[in-house]
């Protein structure tokens, strides 16, 4: 019986917490089309055992693809090794996780086994043995649900959208070597070049603290940076278009239609009016609660609770008030 | 150095987007179309690589519609060199879409073929690999500043918490994100420049969809929210309702 593949993510020895949501809705397809799921990583030595936990979220098998030539960052290496293994399988759907590494193995991954890719997905049903996918277009504008014919079918899903479930299996694990010479080279990772600010991307926060215009100035992030720190550090700092349009924030943080979206459980808009294209990218956050001094900013209408005022008078008492109750 | 740069016509980000009768596509009506915004990324970066190498043209390839020719003239008015348009409807698999450009690009002698990072319509993401993957090309995605020096493009990839540098050998694909450019504005003269320069228009193959747009929806509203109230003062009831109503705190 064809089975579902969950494409893991390891990094430095550690699992990343998004591949339980990717194993977790692997275990729906694979239920709704009776198969077993298998939970694959590729990298070093040991990658499979840093994914062994993901029988918790129902892999049947965890498999630790260990291939030849691979190095962090060799997507190119990632992409042939799991690629063989998808050929060697035969799985019925493969599974990745829209982040980062995701959306760009994904589609290298596609190609070479011939077959198109749904990016994005925020929901997946089976309907008479075929997959239907809903994904968002014009980054949220619309939702598009789609058929994918013929099999496998190759999905990623939006990072904090698919809930974690307990599943738990015996899973052993395995490992599997590849030398995955094929279509790989002339691609060289030559080093890494921090950024200041968290290294949590905001498309994977689980919240979001967002500045817009209303900030008046650069100099004042510290302001929005201090509400982050109180909220922990599954939070990250955003941005509206204006404001990494000014050159104020860095776009990695941009929120929106030519920046990421989003979909935190919880996300803080302060002192932004609320563009189309920036609703766009929020809109299917969880609870969203806006600061603005203008009772009339679009933002209002799609926020759950706001707050009308001076964002530097309001956004450090919220900080105040949150770190208040962390302490009780 | 020639490079080539892949650009779509999508609506402007500012468009409010509704659905057509029908179900399956939007109201084109009344929309004002636009280069994707990380296609200009890509055409600025190629731009200043063949300015730098001081030799070389750019050349700007798209699949569309007849309108698309519209865009291809503001990319010729910023400086490309010539544009070809294969006429057709790409849909929303990126793979049929892969399969067209890569058709046109094989040994078209582009020693770099750069992509916005994602069309900002259909958001997939993967047309740029996926040609890379069909020319046999190694590729850097979500470049934010690419390098040429003897045949080697070092890019610096926007990664979360960074940059990861990587060094691809030429001839390569690359998609281009916000980073180093800043797309510049047409002058009087690219724009009269533009309408005598090459722009070949041609039918595209046909490519079968493996993906079925069934429907498209508007996004279901969100409940009905509240002003909690005004001035710091409103602080300590939003806490109470984020955390025993909303319980997200």
């Amino acid at each position: 019986m064809a089975g579902v593949l969950a494409v893991a993510e390891v990094r430095d020895g550690a699992l990343r917490s998004v591949s339980r949501e990717v194993v977790s809705a692997a275990r729906g397809i694979a239920d709704a089309l009776g198969g077993a799921v298998e939970a694959a990583a590729c990298g070093g030595p040991g990658v499979g055992g840093a994914a062994g936990p993901l029988a918790a979220q129902g892999a049947d098998r965890v498999v630790g693809i260990e291939a030849a030539g691979w190095e962090p960052g060799r997507v190119d290496v990632s992409a042939a090794a799991l690629a063989a293994h998808v050929r060697s399988r035969a799985h019925a759907a493969v599974v990745f996780a829209a982040t980062g590494p995701g959306r760009d193995v994904a589609p290298r991954v596609a190609a070479k086994l011939d077959r198109p890719l749904l990016t994005d997905v925020t929901d997946v049903e089976v309907d008479g043995g075929d997959i239907l996918v809903t994904r968002p277009v014009f980054a949220g504008k619309a939702l598009a649900r789609v058929r994918a014919k013929g099999t496998p079918v190759l999905l990623s899903i939006r990072p904090n959208v698919f809930a974690v479930t307990e599943s738990p299996r015996d899973a052993v694990t395995e490992v599997v070597s590849a030398d995955p010479a094929e279509g790989t080279g002339g691609y060289r990772v030559k080093g890494f070049e921090a950024s200041e600010g968290a290294a949590l991307d905001v498309s994977e926060a689980e919240i979001v603290v967002s500045g817009g215009r209303g900030m008046k100035d650069p100099s004042n992030w510290h302001i929005l940076a201090d509400l982050r720190e109180a909220l922990g550090e599954t939070a990250a700092l955003g941005a509206s278009r204006a404001v990494v349009d000014a050159g104020w924030r860095p776009h990695a943080e941009q929120v929106g239609q030519t920046g990421k979206t989003v979909t935190p459980r919880l996300y803080f808009a302060m002192a932004i009016s609320g563009a189309i294209q920036h609703l766009a990218g929020m809109r299917t956050s969880g609870v969203i609660v806006a600061v603005n001094r203008d009772a009339d900013a679009p933002i209002f209408g799609v926020a759950d609770y706001g707050i009308v005022g001076d964002v530097f008078e309001i956004a450090p008492r919220l900080a105040e008030a949150i770190r208040e109750l962390q302490d009780d | 150095m020639n490079i080539t740069v892949c650009v779509k016509r999508v609506p402007d980000t500012e468009t409010r987007i509704r659905i057509a009768p029908g179900g399956t596509d939007i109201e084109r009506d009344g929309v004002k179309y636009v280069l994707s915004p990380y296609d200009e990324f890509a055409l600025e970066a190629a731009l200043q690589l063949v300015e730098g190498a001081g030799a070389g043209e750019v050349t700007l390839l798209s699949y569309g519609p007849e309108a698309a020719k519209e865009s291809l003239r503001a990319g010729l008015a910023l400086g490309a060199h010539r544009a070809v348009l294969l006429k057709g409807d790409p849909g929303m698999d990126g793979w049929a879409t892969a399969r067209v450009l890569a058709g046109e690009l094989d040994g078209g002698g582009a020693d770099l073929v750069l992509f916005g990072v994602k069309a900002v319509d259909d958001d997939q993401q993967q047309v740029g690999p996926m040609v890379a993957e069909l020319l046999g090309r190694p590729c850097a995605t979500s470049v934010a500043a690419v390098d040429v020096d003897r045949g080697v493009a070092t890019c610096r990839r926007a990664v979360e918490g960074g940059r990861e540098v990587v060094e691809i050998d030429l001839p390569a694909v690359a998609t281009v994100t916000k980073g180093r450019y800043e797309p510049r504005y047409a002058s009087l003269r690219g724009i009269m420049m533009a309408k005598r320069k090459p722009l070949d228009e041609k039918e595209a193959p046909a490519a079968e969809a493996g993906l079925v747009v069934e429907r498209l929806d508007q996004p279901p509203p969100r409940p009905e929210g509240r002003i909690v109230g005004e001035g710091p003062d409103a602080v300590a009831e939003l806490v109470r309702l984020l955390r025993e109503e909303a319980k997200v705190l």
